[in-house]
């Protein structure tokens, strides 16, 4: 029997943080024993649990690429009682992450197919992992293309990235803010996501959609998506849920016959649509 | 019996309630919260002594208030409790017609006015045995009390089942909801116990009707309600005001009068 | 080949003695004032002989508030973890009901679902289960509609079984029960050949959980689950009584020098149970929570774990603020 306790995290050390938009923050942490660092791997598409001790546990995305070494990132927004101690910490400060939990964007199947990301505002996040690690493993990949919105210019996030992405020739990067949230300099898109998927009119043959965004924005864009020919085998999309254990024991995260931290938290639109929409 | 079931069959049929909210068999010898929506339905209902459960905590329930109007049938608890509710602004008078049945009479109650005027004809009663119970807490000393509660909630789990039976505890976002700061500890552990249940009768005080709910609720047989018997009766004592005696808010615990006995309000 | 004992009263007092000479905790359904209690029994006189405990036994493997993990904040940035062993005491629980038994197996599939829960693993290895098989039932029981019946030897490592002129036949199924045996030989006499047993009690079946479990695929939308949970006041009663029910919250507690994390039970009953941060709620109406509550135990308990999430022990239905009788509930859900 083993006695390894399953709820123990890794204490992490905040080696940067990033603002990266009003109440959203990034934080770098590395493991604060480097010999667990250097065993620890993970895949894109999985989160983890990370904590801010005396305060409890919050679910995030890792948020960096498995292909850098030696750190992990995440980015949150400040919004209840976990998070907003998180947010008062400081470089250097400790803090818990346990996992990697979850199942995997599946990179061996989209070998030589073209990649359409699509995300709106905080959930971009999800996404950057698996970008980035596309963008590692770049030769696997024909035509990679990101689309990204957020309400206002202020709001967009990893504004350091999406300069690089922009500059890239080997990717294409297409940012627009809602009508209204344009500033002084604005060179992008003015639209909603939905939208200007639809004017962009990327091809469905031989590619696959990575959707995340808030629900009003997947809700949109699915319809479009559909129409521009994709299969739901072809679109993936990775989702949230409360959750506390994040190992599929304590029951919260589960939706249908679903385990969200299990079975999830990437799904195709073929397997969404099987569950109940209690997400 | 059968004048509760005809006067529930013409509301509903006439449309003049969307919903009698009753008793109705259960399992063995128990009786049920029914909802009644069809006239031909009304045979369902049932009053007897069984029927001791406060139902009046349905008014405030979405599900149940979306039907329409109400009628609830109701024991001498729920008209003060529908007085409680009227007070804190949380029904109408047009949304809550009560059935109450006395003696054996069918009484059809339409105003707040004619809630308290039958209230104020029904004696207080807390069964005798509560009566000996609050009476033994009262002699004992400090520190047996303490024992004897710290003995009862050391069952408690935590289920919530008082605070989801009581018509009183229809806040949305509960104390022990809060979680910045978590003021009272979720689990159940021996403070997490006493402190909830603590604030919970604090929260009663001056609001309870004392219909005993709380404590027939509780699946593991803690007396909760001598706790909020014990506060309700001690802000009777000491402000000489009492929960669902009046459809008018006089509530003792947040208001200060020029003759309060306190010094630090002068 | 099942080792068969006869264990009279007097053996019965015997064996609990030994038990307590060899430290063991005895756990079982004591009746105190009105009710029946899991609690330590010392004779044989405090075993409720009838009936069944109004909270499950389950807290004997998994506690309703559970330290996992203790922590310090130490000078500056650091803080100290430390491990946690649970409170393992070697424990009998003593006269528990087959359907208590048998509910341990859909504990263990959750807690050893590829991540090994050393708290329920250590606490269930130090546990050993003697069941009395029931020769009375109540309305609210159903075991013969989940796959099991009152004198089911699923889960127990001892199943005893009342004679008709007193004591027990004792059949010890496990190697956990053999050791029993071996601490307290003097309580059981070797039994070859038949045994005046009292018949065990008649359930009749309510439902078929097979059916039940193809009906639900399709009642999803079913205006049932609005009808059955209106008078559902949304507490935690079913799930806490409950056997199988293993659902759990994690509580941070701490002060600005130290602090623990808390395992504590939680149910999906309550509105809380699925909020998010951000204040959606996938599961906002008490009509979708208590869907849950039937569709988790008996259509995706079966489908994930193959073996249902419920063993008709009827808890739930008897400590029920506002009588929502289970039985009642799934033979409508069934049809």
């Amino acid at each position: 029997m083993s006695n390894d306790n399953i709820y123990k995290p890794y204490l992490m050390r905040i080696a940067d943080i990033t603002e990266e938009a009003p109440g959203v923050r990034t934080f770098k942490l590395e493991f604060a024993n480097p010999e667990e660092g250097a065993a620890f791997k993970f895949s894109t598409g999985q989160f983890g649990l990370y904590s801010a001790f005396g305060e409890g546990e919050s679910t995030f995305c890792i948020a960096s690429s498995p292909t850098r070494k030696g750190y992990i990132e995440c980015t949150f927004r400040e919004t209840g009682r976990v998070t907003s101690s998180l947010a008062d910490k400081d470089v250097g400060d400790i803090v818990g992450f346990r996992g990697p939990y979850g199942n995997v964007f599946p990179l061996e199947k989209w070998k030589g197919k073209s990649l359409i990301f699509i995300a709106g505002g905080i959930a971009l996040p999800p996404l950057r992992s698996v970008i980035w690690n596309c963008l590692d493993l770049r030769d696997w990949f024909k035509v990679i293309t990101v689309v990204y919105g957020a309400r206002s210019v202020p709001d967009l996030v990893y504004k350091h990235e999406l300069d690089e992405w922009g500059k890239r020739t080997d990717m294409k990067l297409v940012t627009t803010v809602d009508p209204g949230g344009e500033r002084p300099g604005w060179t992008g898109k003015v639209g909603f996501v939905p939208h200007i998927v639809e004017q962009l009119a990327p091809p469905a043959l031989n590619t696959v959609a990575i959707v995340c965004g808030p629900p009003i924005m997947i809700k949109l864009t699915l319809p479009v998506l559909a129409k521009l020919g994709f299969g739901k085998n072809e679109i993936y999309t990775t989702l949230e849920n409360r959750m506390k254990c994040g190992l599929g024991k304590c029951g919260r995260c589960n939706t249908g016959r679903s385990y969200v931290c299990k079975d999830g938290p990437v799904y195709t639109l073929a397997e969404l649509e099987k569950l109940p929409a209690e997400y | 019996m059968e004048e509760l079931r005809k006067k529930a069959s013409e509301l509903l049929a006439g449309g003049a309630v969307k919903v009698v909210i009753g008793y109705g068999k259960g399992t063995g010898e128990n009786r049920r919260p029914i909802f009644v929506r069809a006239a031909e339905r009304a045979g369902d209902l049932a009053v007897d002594a069984g029927c001791t459960q406060n139902l009046a905590t349905y008014l405030t329930k979405a599900e149940v208030r979306a039907m329409g109007r109400m009628a609830i049938v109701a024991i001498p608890s729920t008209l003060r409790s529908i007085l409680q509710l009227a007070a804190e602004r949380q029904i109408r008078e047009e949304q809550v017609l009560a059935l109450a049945v006395l003696d054996g009479q069918l009484r059809e109650l339409a105003t707040f006015a004619a809630v308290e005027e039958t209230v104020a004809t029904i004696p207080d009663a807390i069964s005798a045995a509560d009566r000996a119970m609050i009476d033994k807490l009262a002699t004992m000393s400090v520190s047996e009390r303490r024992n004897f509660w710290a003995d009862e909630l050391g069952r408690c789990v935590k289920c919530y089942a008082c605070r989801s039976s009581c018509p009183m505890c229809y806040c949305e976002r509960c104390t022990m909801d809060c979680n910045r700061p978590q003021w009272i500890p979720v689990a159940s552990h021996a403070i997490g116990n006493l402190e909830y249940h603590m604030v919970r009768a604090m929260h009663l005080a001056g609001r309870c009707v004392e219909c005993g709910t709380c404590g027939a609720a509780c699946p593991v047989g803690i007396p909760v309600h001598l706790l909020t018997f014990y506060a309700e009766e001690s802000v009777r004592r000491q402000f000489g005001q009492k929960g669902g005696g009046s459809a008018k808010l006089d509530y003792a615990m947040s208001t200060f009068k020029p003759d309060d006995k306190e010094e630090f309000i002068r | 080949m099942t080792d068969r004992y006869t264990l009279s009263e007097s053996g019965v007092a015997s064996l609990l003695d030994a038990l307590a000479k060899a430290g063991r905790r005895v756990l079982g359904p004591k009746k105190i004032a009105e009710r029946i209690e899991i609690a330590e029994i010392k004779t044989a006189a405090e075993l409720a002989k009838e009936g069944q405990s109004t909270v499950s036994a389950k807290g004997t493997v998994f506690p309703k508030v559970e330290r996992l993990l203790k922590y310090r904040f130490e000078g500056g940035k650091n803080v100290a973890l430390e491990d946690v062993e649970p409170n393992a005491r070697p424990t009998v629980l003593f006269g528990v009901r087959p359907c208590e038994a048998r509910a341990f197996h859909a504990l263990d599939v959750v807690f050893n679902w590829d991540y090994k829960d050393k708290f329920f693993n250590q606490r269930l290895a130090n546990t050993t289960v003697v069941a009395i098989t029931c020769t009375k039932a109540d309305e609210s029981c159903f075991c013969t509609s989940v796959g099991s019946r009152p004198d089911d030897p699923a889960g127990s490592d001892i199943l005893l079984s009342p004679l008709k002129s007193g004591g027990y036949v004792a059949e010890v199924l496990t190697d956990k029960g053999k050791a029993l045996v071996a601490l307290a030989k003097a309580a059981f006499q070797p039994l070859t050949g038949a045994a005046e047993v009292v018949p065990a009690a008649t359930v009749a079946p309510a439902f078929d959980a097979k059916l039940l479990e193809r009906k639900l695929a399709g009642k999803f939308d079913s205006p049932v689950w609005l009808e059955q949970s209106l008078r559902c006041l949304g507490c935690g009663a079913c799930a806490f009584v409950c056997p199988t029910c293993v659902c759990f919250d994690i509580q941070d507690e701490a002060d600005t020098r130290q602090g623990q994390r808390l395992r504590a039970w939680d149910s999906c009953g309550m509105r809380l149970f699925t909020l998010h941060a951000s204040g959606h709620n996938p599961r906002d109406k008490q009509s979708q929570r208590w869907r849950q509550r039937i569709y988790h135990k008996f259509a995706y308990y079966p489908d994930r774990f193959q073996t249902l999430g419920c063993v008709g022990c009827g808890k739930c239905s008897r400590a029920c603020p506002v009588d929502m009788n289970l039985k009642q509930h799934l033979v409508e859900a069934a049809q």
